[in-house]
């Protein structure tokens, strides 16, 4: 695909990049009317808004996604580095015992500390070790997820401090004027990522790395800097996803992020970034992610899909929104 | 009857290894606990009681030795075996990993001459185990059903599925046996997995889609935490009650407190693995016969006995 699109010219060029940026939003537009009119229920304010606000997880982290996948790079073990840095930042939080905004801001510095020390790690090991990062990323997966086990000794590690509970909660559960937090929490983060990827040279140099690693090292561009950052942007991403998951459960447990590496790897492709590298879309990746939520959510609503086929009926929407999104810049 | 049967023979083990362990000072026996490590939270309560129970055996009988060895998968849990056995052991207790992969280094291991006590997930032969322990999943959904015709006699109810197994599948069908001929009415049914975030997500869908929800089965522990906080964020009051299941600490302790949404839950007890361990240990220091098929009850933990099922230094 993107063979092809560097080789017309830069007025056609322009009108299939658009296309292709705005298929992820019709899909969803198809999504919605598709899931009103299997169930009234789907267009209140309160569905609608409870789907968004399940997203913004999956839709934080898979910016952060984004920029490794653009840069050529996968990152496999976010689910578990999301799970370890939610376990840490309770146990710091208790062990803090108070119940202020200042322990709360030292656990949510802890949280976002640790999670871009993982990124830098997995970053490094990428560079450095020069190994292939979905293997490097697997054995990250592997020790994030241990570590969290061993943390909890096999159970739940939970906030103890009732009022620091409350004080918390309204993270994931307030809203601002009507808009719930995590919703503005996951835009200002895509406005963010939009604004490095696409205003910056940082952001170029990724696009470059990803589309040809040799021909961006011979450009000038700092190959291991720019791959290692991606990896901390990602590490940062899961950081402030977790700020926003814990208030809403207020525990972590082995399980708890099981498999978001694949959501989120999925709502980057599903938004129009290449798997390969090359093309990186910050906004489709978000409307991927409100795409896999609304997906889960009909399935519930819905009441002819018996419970044991709701995978299949999952997999075969997620394959047809592809296609029509395919269709619709195929015809242009 | 089953249960009854057990009761009695544990407490006459018990009672009479303690009475002759004086007697037997003598006898050096070692048992070699195989489970796997803690994974997720039943497991987790699963080594804490294995560990508990081993110190408390060995204070009990003098000469008694217990090894307990964790694995963190099946091939693992093969490999921990083997190194067991090397170490001469009279008795192994074992919770395999799966029937399949275990079958045959525990057949191995039986071979040798060892006592065998298989626990909660059975072997593909059952003709290896001399002594089998084990949760009674048909009735942890039957004892849940009769809460709700009891309890709450007519109205409508959401029920939570774990994961896709065979454990699953039993809980669940006997649970809706249960309700036949009652008002009580299951509306709707979903996998959650045994998880938190899924239960939670997957209450708030149920709250959107049905106006009027009397209770709720969440069938686990873990997923009862995550509906509750879904019914706290939409404000909801048609919704009487939640039972969960499994018996985790944090639970116990509501229903103790006398919480109005958890009145309830229903064991499936990680200290199984103690009473395998117990009748093991008291096949060698009392008289008794042991050798059998141990059932345990899932119980309806209420207010008044919940004191009994709770483990505040358990990690479960």
């Amino acid at each position: 695909m993107t063979e092809t699109v560097l080789r017309t010219g830069a007025e056609k060029r322009r009108l299939k990049i658009d296309m292709r940026a705005l298929s992820p939003f019709i899909a969803l537009v198809v999504l919605a009317i598709a899931g009103a009119l299997i169930n009234p229920d789907f267009l209140t304010a309160s569905n609608i808004l409870n789907v968004v606000t399940r997203s913004a997880f999956i839709a934080i982290i898979a910016v952060g996604a984004t920029f490794v996948i653009a840069a050529g790079g996968l990152d496999l073990s976010v689910g578990s580095m999301a799970a370890l840095t939610a376990g840490v930042m309770i146990l710091t939080l208790n062990s803090l015992g108070g119940a202020d905004v200042g322990t709360l801001a030292i656990g949510m510095l802890a949280a976002i500390g640790l999670s871009a020390a993982c990124g830098l790690a997995n970053g490094l090991i990428v560079t450095f070790g020069r190994i292939e990062p979905f293997i490097v990323t697997l054995g990250t997966m592997g020790i994030f997820r241990s570590l969290v086990v061993w943390l909890a000794a096999g159970g739940t590690i939970t906030m103890r401090n009732f009022e620091l509970r409350e004080l918390y909660r309204p993270v994931y559960f307030g809203s601002i004027f009507g808009i719930p937090v995590p919703i503005i929490a996951f835009l200002v983060v895509a406005a963010i990522g939009a604004l490095i990827l696409y205003r910056t040279s940082f952001g170029r140099h990724v696009v470059a790395l990803g589309s040809n690693e040799d021909v961006a090292r011979y450009s000038g561009v700092p190959i291991w800097r720019v791959r290692t950052l991606a990896y901390i942007i990602q590490g940062i991403c899961v950081g402030i996803a977790v700020l926003v998951y814990v208030p809403r459960l207020g525990s972590a447990t082995p399980t708890t992020g099981l498999l978001w590496e694949l959501q989120a790897i999925t709502a980057v492709v599903i938004g129009g970034t290449a798997l390969k590298g090359g093309v990186g879309r910050v906004w489709g990746t978000v409307v991927g992610a409100v795409i896999l939520e609304l997906v889960a959510n009909i399935m519930v609503l819905s009441n002819f899909v018996s419970e044991f086929l709701v995978g299949a009926v999952q997999g075969a929407i997620i394959i047809i929104a592809m296609l029509v999104q395919r269709s619709v810049h195929r015809g242009r | 009857m089953k249960t009854t049967l057990l009761k009695i023979a544990v407490a006459a083990g018990l009672m009479t290894g303690v009475a002759t362990g004086a007697m037997a000072q003598q006898k050096n026996v070692t048992i070699a606990v195989s489970i796997p490590a803690a994974t997720h939270g039943w497991t987790g309560g699963v080594v804490y009681h294995a560990q508990e129970t081993a110190k408390q055996l060995e204070k009990g009988y003098p000469g008694l030795k217990v090894i307990v060895k964790t694995s963190p998968d099946g091939a693992a849990q093969a490999n921990a075996l083997d190194d067991l056995m090397a170490q001469k052991v009279d008795a192994l207790v074992v919770l395999p990993f799966n029937s399949d992969e275990l079958t045959n280094p525990v057949r191995e291991v039986k071979k040798r001459g060892t006592l065998v006590t298989v626990v909660d997930r059975g072997l593909k032969d059952a003709s290896i185990q001399d002594i089998y322990v084990a949760g009674n999943n048909p009735e942890f959904g039957r004892v849940a059903g009769k809460y709700f015709v009891d309890n709450l006699k007519q109205g409508n109810v959401v029920v939570f599925r774990g994961i896709p197994t065979v454990i699953d599948e039993e809980r669940v069908s006997n649970f809706e046996k249960a309700l036949e001929g009652s008002g009580v009415k299951v509306i709707d049914k979903q996998y959650a997995n045994w998880n938190r975030d899924d239960a939670f997500k997957v209450m708030q869908d149920f709250l959107s889609k049905h106006p009027k929800i009397d209770a709720v089965w969440a069938s686990d522990d873990d997923m009862a935490l995550g509906v509750m906080e879904a019914i706290r964020q939409a404000k909801r009051e048609d919704i009487k009650f939640v039972l969960g299941g499994a018996g985790m600490k944090d639970m116990i302790k509501k229903v103790m407190d006398g919480d109005k949404m958890i009145p309830a839950d229903v064991s499936y007890p990680p200290s199984m693995i103690s009473t395998a361990m117990g009748v093991t240990a008291a096949h060698f220091y009392t008289n008794a016969p042991m050798r059998g098929t141990y059932v345990l009850n899932a119980q309806l933990i209420t207010k008044d006995n919940a004191k009994e099922h709770y483990f505040p230094d358990s990690p479960f």
